[in-house]
């Protein structure tokens, strides 16, 4: 049994890293939210995994709130704001795919080596789980990076916080009161930047940054 | 009992400064902060001398500033006669500021901060916890910045407040890390804790060192002078008075009070280091000084000098208590205590008498001065014995305090160490000489401000300043003949501050006879102040009446000697630049690169010959300058950082990030 928890803890945490590669090359707008929607889906089983197997039942409250909130409400949410505000359906990633999977996986092994070194005390489960959501926070970076869509910057910060709870689950003993901040914080980043895009179209006509940029006047 | 009295007269001076920003702009509202400010001081005083002969109160804490620290105040003989220094000046300047006060322009620029200013410096000295020791100096450092930018309309005003603000924070800066060191990292704040406190062998250097560019940064220690000649002259002259003759003070505290209480034991390179920047302190300050023909920045460089010479005192008796010599040290300490309050009296009294020439005439250039010995006879009189003071001529105190310390210099012999055996006498010969520097800048002070006849109309209808000056002024004047004629009450006052810092007192001096001082033995050295004074009023009656009697009665007035021009223009005068010419022409292009540009016109040619000197501070050239660009040309290149993209914003973090990640990955 105990193997069997850790093995799929594991992979899903794995599954989690491997979603947000997902998330790196999608090309379209659609794509990308359902991508997004499946990144939370995975973040609530794999909470809800270590919610069941190490008997920590208030684990389940962030679980519940990633699948309702994030694998559904947000996507939805998203997916209405695309059509009413004609965003172009299509995103333009900067460097190309290739290169930024490859920064991706550099970070993978960027993130093992620190985490893996650095909590070489602490119990394997965590310490898989802590390696996993920093990568999956750095690759949420790297996607907001490589982005010029508000959009797509605003599901990369999500799958950022999605990294954020894996860690916040991962390590025992963390109040129910952290974790639940941790979900709603996200939930208050989606209607604040929700806010700020439709404030942008109205301003601009477009959801891209670079207006935004353009608008201080300056030299791009 | 009394540092609660000493708090509650600090809280009132706090409440007179928030009654300050009501009320500023009522009819009566200058005479009441001021009265107030006064009787508080007064009041203050009265604590201190019971602190000094009392030997210090019961440590408080209230609760207060940071959690678990809490803010500890106590009065200790050492503060004891700092407060004593703080407050005699604070009353002198609110009862001078009582007459002096009503030719404010904008008197609720100064109301509401020359109080909080007071508190302020009250407060550094009663701090027992690091904490509230710099919450207070800082306190101190602002209320007086906003004091400078009184005057802000003129933009080297502002300016000055500006250098003044940055060198403030630089300083308290170093005081910070002085403190955070000496906490160590258990992070125990009360000084009780610091002193109990065991140190690593290489931090109390780096301690003294910080506390050296704290408190000198602040006292004015060469080459950390630059704003003080600019800030000081700039302020209302009450509050002058205050930031020369009594925050330079508290810098000393502050120094005294981290090096010789809380660091421990002394090594032998410190009195190096504090000796050698006091020699080059005290003789930079005074040929600054004798350069100057504004009034106050004179004054204002004269101070600079006189840090140098109390430095001097305390870095000798920090070599003495290296080595062991308790008694040696105790003097030098004491010499240097002592002219902490000589210079408090007579630079509080030149300034006055500064603010009351600028009322009466609206100058502080002494060019344009003159004359106003007729004009201004008390006032000139009462100038008069401050430079005499300043220039340490018996019978006053200033001799008495420089008189310690030569006798300290002379104590060197005796020291292992020959490092020092060669050093102090070279600071010596730099004291002396910066001694008889001073008695030449302020011939020229006095003699071009006072004497001649009036260089402008304005000089010509300059009269008498009011009733609360003039009083203030003959009561400075007053103590320093008091205190140069009965120097030993002085010294015993200080002696418990002495006992407390080196463990030895100078030998008590009020049971000698004919109430002469001996400093070490009689054998070796003694001064008696009464007996020079009752020898220089005898002589100086005696031949009065000698010339009088075999001379003539009647006064006469012959024509002043005038170069051979028989020309009537009062500008044909020696002027003051003219009197510093013989000392800038030998000490100028060592001292300032100053270099003299003479324009002569070609034979024919009616416009005026010019003579323009050219002074640069070495100081400001040799160091500021470079920082300043330094710190400007980095300012630009990084202000490409304020117009990024937000993409970009968010690839600096997160390339930050990642870089931080590989040090980690790396390191480990």
């Amino acid at each position: 049994m105990q193997t069997f928890a850790f093995d799929t803890a594991h992979l899903l945490a794995g599954g989690l890293v491997l979603v947000s590669f997902t998330l790196l090359y999608q090309d379209r707008m659609y794509g990308l939210i359902n991508t997004f929607a499946l990144h939370a889906f995975v973040l609530s089983l794999s909470v809800a995994w270590q919610a069941y197997t190490r008997h920590e039942p208030h684990l389940f409250v962030p679980a519940a709130i990633a699948l309702v909130l994030k694998a559904i409400v947000i996507p939805l949410a998203l997916r209405r704001m695309v059509v009413q505000l004609g965003i172009h359906r299509s995103i333009e990633i900067i460097g190309g795919v290739g290169p930024t999977m490859l920064a991706g996986i550099g970070l993978v092994a960027l993130s093992m080596i620190v985490m893996l070194r650095a909590t070489a005390a602490a119990d394997p489960l965590a310490r898989e789980d802590l390696a996993f959501a920093l990568s999956v926070v750095l690759l949420g970076m790297l996607m907001m990076v490589t982005r010029r869509n508000a959009v797509s910057q605003v599901i990369g910060f999500m799958s950022l916080e999605n990294g954020l709870i894996l860690a916040a689950a991962g390590a025992s003993g963390m109040p129910l009161v952290v974790e639940i901040s941790v979900a709603f914080s996200v939930l208050i980043a989606f209607i604040v930047i929700g806010i700020f895009l439709f404030r942008i179209r109205e301003r601009f006509d477009s959801v891209d940054v670079h207006a935004l940029d353009q608008f201080r006047g300056e030299q791009i | 009992m009394l540092t609660v009295a000493a708090l509650v007269g600090v809280a009132v001076l706090l409440g007179v400064g928030v009654f300050g920003v009501i009320a500023s702009r009522m009819e009566e509202a200058s005479r009441l902060v001021y009265g107030c400010s006064l009787v508080v001081c007064l009041a203050l005083l009265a604590v201190a001398a019971a602190g000094l002969t009392a030997g210090g109160g019961t440590e408080i804490n209230l609760p207060l500033g940071l959690p678990l620290v809490g803010a500890h105040f106590r009065i200790d003989p050492l503060s004891a006669f700092f407060l004593a220094v703080v407050d005699l000046g604070g009353a002198a300047a609110s009862l001078y500021a009582l007459g002096y006060g009503e030719h404010e322009a904008t008197p609720w620029r100064v109301l509401p901060f020359f109080p909080a200013f007071l508190a302020g410096m009250n407060l550094t000295v009663l701090a027992a916890d690091a904490f509230s020791f710099l919450l207070a100096w800082e306190f101190m450092s602002l209320s007086s910045w906003a004091l400078v930018n009184t005057r802000h309309q003129d933009a080297e005003n502002t300016r000055a407040g500006y250098i003044y603000l940055v060198m403030a924070s630089f300083g308290t800066l170093s005081l910070l890390l002085a403190f955070g060191l000496l906490a160590g990292p258990t992070g125990g704040y009360a000084f009780q804790v610091i002193r109990e406190a065991t140190h690593p062998a290489w931090m109390p250097g780096l301690v003294l060192v910080l506390a050296l560019v704290g408190a000198g940064s602040k006292a004015g220690l060469v080459p950390l002078h630059v704003w003080l000649p600019l800030a000081h002259p700039a302020a209302p002259s009450h509050v002058s008075a205050l930031m020369s003759g009594v925050m330079t003070k508290v810098a000393v505290y502050g120094f005294i009070r981290i090096v010789f209480d809380l660091l421990g034991p002394p090594a032998w390179w410190w009195s190096i280091l504090v000796l050698v920047l006091a020699g080059v302190t005290a003789v930079m300050g005074v040929l600054y000084a004798l350069m100057q023909h504004d009034l106050k920045r004179l004054l204002a460089y004269h101070t600079v000098e006189n840090i140098g010479i109390i430095f001097i005192g305390l870095g000798l008796s920090l070599a003495f208590r290296a080595h062991g010599m308790a008694a040696a040290a105790a003097l030098a300490l004491t010499a240097g205590l002592f002219h902490v309050f000589n210079h408090s009296l007579f630079k509080s009294l030149l300034f006055f008498g500064a603010g009351a020439v600028q009322t009466a005439t609206g100058e502080r250039d002494m060019e344009h001065l003159g004359g106003l010995i007729h004009r201004m006879p008390q006032t000139a009189f009462a100038f008069l014995v401050g430079c005499v003071a300043i220039s340490a001529l018996p019978p006053l105190n200033g001799f008495v305090s420089e008189w310690l310390t030569f006798q300290a210099i002379l104590l060197s012999p005796q020291l292992p160490s020959w490092v020092l055996k060669f050093i102090v006498p070279v600071v010596g010969a730099l004291l002396a000489l910066s001694a008889s520097l001073a008695a030449a800048c302020f011939v020229k002070a006095f003699g071009v401000t006072f004497l001649g006849r009036a260089r402008t109309p304005a000089a010509e209808r300059a009269s008498e300043t009011d009733p609360w000056s003039r009083a203030t002024m003959f009561g400075f004047a007053g103590l320093c003949f008091l205190a140069g004629i009965l120097p030993g009450f002085v010294i015993d006052g200080i002696g418990p501050a002495t006992q407390q810092l080196v463990g030895e007192p100078m030998p008590v001096q009020a049971g000698t006879p004919w109430l002469s001082i001996v400093p070490v033995a009689a054998s070796r050295s003694s001064y008696n102040g009464l007996l020079v004074f009752v020898f220089i009023a005898v002589s100086a009656l005696f031949a009065a009446r000698f010339i009088h009697r075999f001379g003539s009665h009647a006064l006469r007035r012959g024509p002043p000697w005038d170069c051979g021009f028989p020309d009537p223009s009062p500008a044909t005068q020696y002027t003051a630049s003219s009197f510093a010419q013989p000392i800038r022409r030998v000490f100028g292009p060592a001292a300032f690169r100053a270099r003299e540009r003479l324009d002569m016109p070609p034979p024919g040619d009616m416009r005026p010959a010019r003579l323009s000197i050219e002074l640069t501070d070495r100081a400001w050239h040799g160091i500021y300058a470079p920082v300043t660009h330094a710190v400007e040309t980095t300012a630009l290149k990084l202000n490409r950082f304020q117009f990024l993209t937000i993409r970009q914003y968010l690839s600096v973090v997160f390339v930050a990030l990642v870089g931080l990640l590989v040090v980690v990955a790396i390191w480990q």
